[in-house]
C-alpha cells in the first residue's frame, strides 16, 4: 500500500520566539523542506499614517520613534528632513553634526541588536545577544544622557535637535568610540566571522540575487549583501555625510552570512564617522526657531535616509494647514521582507528562521 | 596507623559500602534471612542514588544558570538566598503551582507517561556506575551494554511526548529526535566498543580497575572515542550544539511545546539529570571514575567521582553557552560522515593494538605509552583528514567584503520624461 504524504501547513508566528514580534509566516512544509510561504503582516498595525493627518507636524515626531523602535533616531531624522524640505527650513551646522552623531550611534545600537538576535536565531543559547546587549546599553546610556530616553528618543526637531548635548557627553562618547567599542567589534569579528557552525548555518542561506534585489527595491544591508554598492549616505548625502570619509561594505553572495559581516563592518564605519563628526563639531545654535504649529506651504516632499534597515523614506503632502494632508512612510523592513518567499522556498524550517533573522525586520516598522 | 584504624570502621566516609557491609553483618548476627541482606542494602543504595540524583537536579538548575550567566557577562540568579542558591526552590514551587494544561486532542495516557518515561532511564543508569572500590549498587557484567540500552530510552519518551501532544511543532521535534537517535546511536556504540576492546571487560568497575591498574585514564588511550562519545551524547541529550529536537528558535519548544506546570518541570529536571548521568558515564569510562593516581587513598573515591562528574558537566554547560545549533541535516551528516567512520577506524586500530599486546606479551609499561602516542596521533590525523575531505563547500565567491568609498550614482534625467518636449511630429 503506498503511503500517502501531503505537505503540512505550519503557522510560524505570530506568537513564535523568532519572528521578532508578531509577524506570521504560513509555511507549507514537506518533511523539513518549505514548499510555500505565505506572509501575513498587520498584527501590529497602529494606523500611524492616518493618525498623523490629525496632528501637527511637530506632534508627529513621536510616531517615528515608535515605528522602528530599535532605531528611533533614524526615524526622527528622516521625518524632520522631509518637513524641512517641504517648508524650506535651514538647519544650523551644529544640529546637522549632532544629527549625524546620533544617527550613527543609533545605527550601532540597531546593528548590535540585529547581529545578536541573528546568532540567536542560528540557535546559540542567548550568549551573543547578551554580549551585544551589553554594548548596546552603553550606546543607549549616551542617548539617555542627551535626551532622557533610551528607546523612543523623540530627539530631533524640525529645524534642529531638541536639546544641546550636556557637558559630559563628549568625553563619554570619546571613551565609547575610541576605547570600548573598537575592541568589542574586533572581538565579534573573531568570534562570529570565522565560526564554523555559523558559516554552515548562514552561508548560502537566504540568497538574494542582484536582480531580485533591484526588482524588489531592497535597500540597506540586504541590497549591499547582493553585491550592489548603494548607500544613501553616499548616493544622496543628507546632513553632513558628504564631508565624512567612510567606506561602504558590499558582499559577494547575498546570503545571510554576508549580511552579518556587513552589519559588523558598518558598525566599525559608523565609529569612523562619529570620530570625524566629534572632531569637527562646530559651536552655535542647536536649533532654528520654528513655530510649533508649523504651516508649510502647500506641496509635497520626499526625503530619505539610510536607516540601519535600509532606505527609510518619508513622503509628506501639505495643503497649507498645520497638519500634513497625507503622510506616507516607505519602511525598509516591509520592503525587505517582501522577498522572503523567494529566499525561503526550497530551504528547511531552520533556514527560514535564519533568513528571517538576517533580514533584520522590525515589526513595528513593517506594520506601522 | 590512624588511616588503617579508620578504615576498619563502618563510619569511614572513604568507602560508604562499609556501611552496608556492617548492616549485612548485623542482619546475619541477628539471624535474619539471607535475602533480607540483599533487599536492605539494595534499597539503601537505591535510596542514596535517588537522593543524589534529586539533589543534582535541584543544584544543577543553579549551577547551569549561574555558569552560563557568567559566560554571558551577567550575574545569573543572585537574589534568593546566599548566591541565589534558593532560586531552584523558587522555580520548583512556581512550576508546581502552575496549572497543568493538556490539549483536548492530546492522547492522555501517553501524554502523561512521557515525562515520567523521560526521567526514569537516567536514574537507572546511575545504578551500574561505581562510586568507590566496592561502592557499586549493581555491578553488572554487561554494564556497558546496559548503559547503551538505557540511555537510548530517553528518545522514546521524547517521541511519546511529541506524538501524543498532537501539535505540529511537537511532531517535528520528535521526528528530529528519532532521526538523531538512529544516527548517533551507531557512533556511540562503536566508540564504546573501542574502550571495551581495550579493557577487555564490559563491567564498569572493571573498566575503572583497568585504568587504576595501568595508571592511565582511558581519555589518553582513547581520545577519539571520548570526542565521539561527548559529541554524540550531546546530540542525544538535546544539549545546545545539537538540540534540534527542542530548538527553541525554530520549533518553539519541540517535543515539550504543549507541556506546562510540573509535567514540563519533569522534562526540565530530567534534562539536567541526564546531563549529570552522562557526565558520570564519561567520568567513569574515560576519566577513571573514583580512581585518581594516589589521591584516592586520601580523598574518598566518591568525592573524586563527583568532582569528575562536575568537571565534565562544566564542559557540557560550556558548549551550551558557546555554540550555535546545527541544522538537522547537518547534524545527521555529521554522524554518518564523520563520527561513524572515525569510530570504525578507531576500533580497527584498537583491535590491532590489543592483538599485538596479547600475542607478543610485551610489557604494558612499554606498549601503553606507545599506544597513547599512536592513538592521539590518529585522532589528530583523522580529524585533520576529515576536515580536508568533508568540510562544507559553499565558496561560490570569496568570503569577505568589498569596500567602496565612492558610489557611481546613475544620473537622473534633467527633465522628467512626462514633462519633456515631445519628440517627433505630432499627428495633424
Amino acid at each position: 500500500m503506498p503511503i500517502k504524504s501531503a505537505p503540512v501547513e505550519v503557522n510560524i508566528g505570530p506568537q513564535h520566539p523568532s519572528t521578532h514580534g508578531v509577524f506570521r509566516m504560513v509555511a507549507k512544509i514537506d518533511g523539513e523542506r518549505i514548499v510555500d510561504v505565505k506572509m501575513v503582516v498587520g498584527y501590529l498595525h497602529r494606523s500611524m499614517e492616518k493618525l498623523a493627518e490629525e496632528r501637527t507636524f511637530t506632534q508627529n515626531i513621536p510616531f517615528t520613534d515608535r515605528m522602528d523602535y530599535l532605531a528611533a533616531m533614524s526615524g526622527n531624522l528622516g521625518y524632520c528632513l522631509s518637513v524641512e524640505k517641504l517648508a524650506g527650513i535651514d538647519v544650523p551646522e551644529r544640529a546637522q553634526y549632532l544629527r549625524v552623531i546620533f544617527a550613527e550611534l543609533q545605527r550601532i545600537a540597531s546593528h548590535l541588536m540585529a547581529t545578536g538576535t541573528f546568532i540567536n536565531d542560528c540557535g546559540a543559547w542567548q550568549t551573543p545577544v547578551m554580549y551585544c546587549m551589553r554594548d548596546r546599553e552603553k550606546v543607549l546610556d549616551l542617548l539617555e544622557m542627551t535626551c532622557g530616553a533610551r528607546l523612543t528618543t523623540n530627539y530631533m526637531r524640525i529645524g534642529g535637535v531638541a536639546f544641546d548635548i550636556p557637558e559630559e557627553f563628549l568625553p563619554a562618547l570619546d571613551r565609547l568610540v575610541n576605547d570600548d567599542l573598537p575592541y568589542r567589534f574586533e572581538e565579534y569579528d573573531q568570534l562570529l566571522s570565522g565560526n564554523e557552525i555559523i558559516m554552515m548555518r548562514a552561508r548560502d542561506v537566504g540568497v538574494v540575487t542582484p536582480e531580485t534585489a533591484i526588482n524588489a527595491s531592497l535597500s540597506g544591508p540586504m541590497l549591499r549583501s547582493a553585491g550592489i554598492a548603494w548607500d544613501l549616505r553616499k548616493a544622496d548625502p543628507y546632513c553632513v555625510y558628504d564631508r565624512m570619509t567612510f567606506d561602504i561594505p558590499v558582499g559577494y553572495n547575498g546570503d545571510a552570512f554576508d549580511r552579518m559581516l556587513i552589519r559588523i563592518e558598518e558598525m566599525k564605519q559608523s565609529l569612523r564617522i562619529i570620530r570625524q563628526a566629534m572632531h569637527d563639531l562646530p559651536g552655535g545654535a542647536h536649533k532654528t526657531d520654528v513655530p510649533l504649529a508649523l504651516r508649510p506651504p502647500a506641496g509635497e516632499a520626499y526625503s530619505r535616509v539610510e536607516s540601519p534597515k535600509g532606505e527609510l523614506g518619508f513622503y509628506v503632502v501639505s495643503d497649507g494647514g498645520p497638519a500634513p494632508y497625507r503622510w506616507h512612510v516607505r519602511s525598509p523592513s516591509l520592503i525587505n521582507l517582501s522577498v522572503l518567499k523567494e529566499m525561503t522556498v526550497g530551504q528547511t524550517i531552520a533556514d527560514a528562521i535564519v533568513t528571517l533573522g538576517s533580514i533584520d525586520i522590525n515589526v513595528g516598522e513593517v506594520d506601522r | 596507623m590512624l588511616l588503617t584504624i579508620v578504615t576498619e570502621h563502618w563510619w569511614d566516609i572513604r568507602d560508604l559500602s562499609n556501611l552496608s557491609a556492617k548492616i549485612a553483618e548485623l542482619i546475619d548476627a541477628a539471624g535474619g534471612p539471607h535475602w533480607l541482606i540483599f533487599v536492605v542494602t539494595g534499597l539503601l543504595g537505591a535510596g542514596g542514588i535517588i537522593a543524589f540524583i534529586g539533589a543534582c537536579a535541584v543544584i544543577n538548575i543553579w549551577v547551569e544558570r549561574r555558569v552560563v550567566g557568567r559566560m554571558q557577562s551577567r550575574l545569573g540568579p543572585n537574589r534568593l538566598g546566599p548566591f541565589g542558591l534558593l532560586q531552584p526552590v523558587a522555580d520548583a514551587i512556581k512550576l508546581m503551582q502552575k496549572e497543568v494544561l493538556q490539549p483536548k486532542t492530546a492522547s492522555g495516557l501517553i501524554f502523561t507517561a512521557a515525562p515520567i518515561a523521560f526521567t526514569i532511564p537516567g536514574i537507572w543508569l546511575m545504578a551500574v556506575l561505581p562510586w568507590g572500590r566496592n561502592m557499586v549498587l549493581a555491578d553488572l557484567d554487561v554494564g556497558v551494554l546496559f548503559l547503551l540500552a538505557a540511555s537510548s530510552l530517553g528518545a522514546l519518551a521524547v517521541f511519546m511526548a511529541g506524538y501524543s501532544s498532537n501539535n505540529k511543532y511537537s511532531l517535528f521535534g520528535s521526528m528530529r529526535a528519532i532521526a538523531a537517535l538512529v544516527s548517533y546511536e551507531i557512533p556511540i556504540v562503536v566508540a564504546l566498543l573501542g574502550v571495551v576492546l581495550f579493557t577487555g571487560t564490559m563491567r564498569l568497575s572493571g573498566i575503572v580497575l583497568f585504568q587504576e591498574h595501568y595508571w592511565v585514564p582511558l581519555l589518553l588511550l582513547q581520545p577519539l572515542p571520548f570526542l565521539i562519545y561527548f559529541i554524540s551524547i550531546s546530540a542525544e541529550l538535546n544539549r545546545t550544539p545539537a538540540d534540534v529536537s527542542e530548538a527553541e528558535s525554530e520549533i518553539v519548544g519541540g517535543f515539550h511545546t504543549e507541556y506546562s506546570g510540573m509535567k514540563f518541570g519533569l522534562f526540565y529536571a530530567a534534562e539536567l539529570i541526564n546531563a549529570v548521568v552522562v557526565s558520570a558515564i564519561i567520568a567513569t569510562v574515560f576519566l577513571g571514575g573514583w580512581w585518581m593516581y594516589k589521591v584516592d587513598e586520601v580523598v574518598p573515591g566518591w568525592m573524586i567521582f563527583i568532582g569528575k562528574i562536575y568537571a565534565v558537566y562544566f564542559l557540557f554547560v560550556w558548549t551550551r553557552g558557546t555554540l550555535p545549533r546545527f541544522r538537522i541535516d547537518q547534524l545527521l551528516a555529521f554522524a554518518w560522515k564523520w563520527m561513524t567512520p572515525m569510530a570504525i577506524v578507531n576500533v580497527m586500530l584498537v583491535a590491532a593494538e590489543v592483538l599485538l599486546w596479547e600475542e607478543t606479551g610485551w610489557s604494558a609499561g612499554l606498549l601503553l605509552p606507545a599506544y597513547v602516542v599512536i592513538n592521539n596521533a590518529l585522532a589528530v590525523g583523522l580529524i585533520v583528514a576529515f576536515v580536508r575531505v568533508f568540510a562544507p563547500k559553499f565558496q561560490r565567491f570569496p568570503t569577505g567584503l568589498r569596500m567602496y568609498s565612492n558610489i557611481d550614482v546613475p544620473a537622473l534625467p534633467a527633465v522628467h520624461p512626462a514633462d519633456a518636449a515631445p519628440v517627433g511630429t505630432p499627428a495633424s
